[in-house]
């Protein structure tokens, strides 16, 4: 029994159809709207139909995920120019994003060069401010000390780190260190921790971001798709009314909803992988070229004041 | 001492049919031949094969035909690679009999093992 998508939501006026097509696994597009911790779904071909006015609200960003600069093998042999397209992508939204959050893999084998060439293409973003945290594929060999000097500037422990917006409490949490055999990702006590006493002084009403590299739910343990601490993490914070959860690895979107938390993974800006268990292993997935587009995006997030709602719009490159 | 020596000579034939039987396998080294070498493959986020039995002395090499990196660590740090890209390779001789339980630490999934006999 998968352990996937196995909430619907109710009166919110999205049939089980379009519920699905919003939890499409290959980056078809989705606008999630999320009021007082219920979460809204519609279809991105739904959401056409609305005034875009609908969905704008007081802050929005976007997050980016798994680069993998560096990556050149047939999945996509030209990583950097669908970076460039990405960004193309955010500098063409009608609303500027306040910030970017980029959901790790930043490269493919945590070079410099790699570091480099990721720096210097985001250096394009119209946008204030860009905040990391690392994917497995940046902390290679130097447990992410390269990293945190390059990215991690005021962050704490592994990189973790949390700051404020517009009322929203955003955390940046580090699940790709010190992971045990056969385990799956992990945040580790001294985070859980901090991230206790991070929270310890908010009101229960202020909704809470939580980004991550591997998803900090079940997709799919079988690839290693989950972090084996997570639920700790998330009882810690179960007094929040509103938590969205945002994280990449898994190279395309999916989305769950538990009770008042709101589960969303992005897709990559470099190659696509399986959906879980539909191949032999999680590795790149080679698509025709015409097609590599349709599943490479970005995700751009809306946050309305008062309503306490966040709207999350994934769109593919093509 | 008649006796002795018969049961030395059943355990000695006994030895050699043991020894014929293990050097039919691949990877295992003969007893008194030169240091052997043995293959792990990484194909598909997995160990091939995910047990691998080898006389102490054996040097075994891993490979990496994989499109993303994967590392090779002992649980108990015995030997530890450097990320492997795309068909990087990474060797360690066994000296000491014992069971060498390792992982891809990128992808902790990944589990095998070595026996050394």
């Amino acid at each position: 029994m998968s352990r996937f998508i196995e909430k619907n939501l109710e009166k919110d006026g999205v049939d089980r159809r379009g519920f699905l097509k919003c939890m499409a696994w290959a980056g078809t597009g989705a606008l999630c709207v999320l009021k007082g911790g219920v979460l809204k779904s519609y279809a991105l071909s739904d959401v056409m139909q609305h005034n875009v006015g609908d969905f704008k609200g007081d802050l929005s960003f976007v997050q980016i995920s798994d680069s993998h600069i560096g990556f050149d093998k047939a999945a996509n042999p030209d990583v950097t120019a669908t970076l460039g397209e990405a960004i193309a992508k955010v500098n063409a939204l009608p609303t500027p994003p306040a910030f970017v959050l980029h959901t790790g893999d930043l490269t493919h084998l945590s070079k410099p060069e790699e570091f480099d060439t990721l720096a210097e293409s985001l250096k394009s973003l119209k946008t204030e401010r860009i905040f990391y945290v690392p994917g497995e594929h940046d902390v290679l060999d130097d447990n992410g000390a390269m990293f945190r000097e390059r990215f991690g500037q005021g962050a704490m422990g592994d990189g973790w780190h949390s700051f404020d917006r517009n009322g929203i409490h955003f955390v940046g949490l580090v699940n790709v260190m010190n992971l045990k055999a056969g385990g799956l990702g992990s945040l580790g006590n001294e985070q859980l921790e901090w991230l206790q006493k991070d929270v310890s002084g908010l009101k229960s009403s202020t909704p809470i971001v939580l980004f991550a590299h591997i998803p900090l739910w079940a997709v799919y343990p079988q690839w290693g798709w989950g972090t084996d601490d997570s639920e700790q993490a998330l009882s810690n914070l179960k007094r929040f009314g509103s938590i969205t959860v945002l994280n990449g690895h898994i190279h395309q979107t999916m989305q769950k909803v538990e009770g008042n938390v709101t589960f969303h993974t992005a897709c990559s800006t470099a190659f696509p992988q399986p959906q879980p268990g539909q191949a032999d292993s999680p590795g790149p997935m080679k698509v025709p070229d015409d097609k590599l587009r349709q599943l490479l995006g970005i995700t751009d997030v809306n946050f309305v004041r008062g309503t306490h709602s966040l709207a999350v719009v994934d769109s593919t490159l093509a | 001492m008649k006796k002795t020596r018969w049961i030395l000579g059943v355990v000695l034939t006994g030895l050699a049919a043991f020894t014929s039987i293990a050097v039919t396998q691949p990877g295992v080294a003969k007893a008194g031949d030169q240091p052997a070498s043995a293959e792990v493959k990484i194909d598909n986020f997995s160990f091939g094969p995910p047990t691998l039995t080898v006389a102490a002395g054996t040097t075994v090499t891993w490979k990496n035909n994989d499109d993303v990196p994967h590392t090779v660590v002992s649980d108990d740090k015995v030997f530890k690679s450097k990320a492997l890209d795309t068909d990087d390779k990474f060797s360690y001789t066994f000296t000491k009999p014992g069971t060498y339980n390792y992982f891809c630490s990128v992808h902790p999934k990944m589990t095998a093992k070595i026996v050394v006999k």
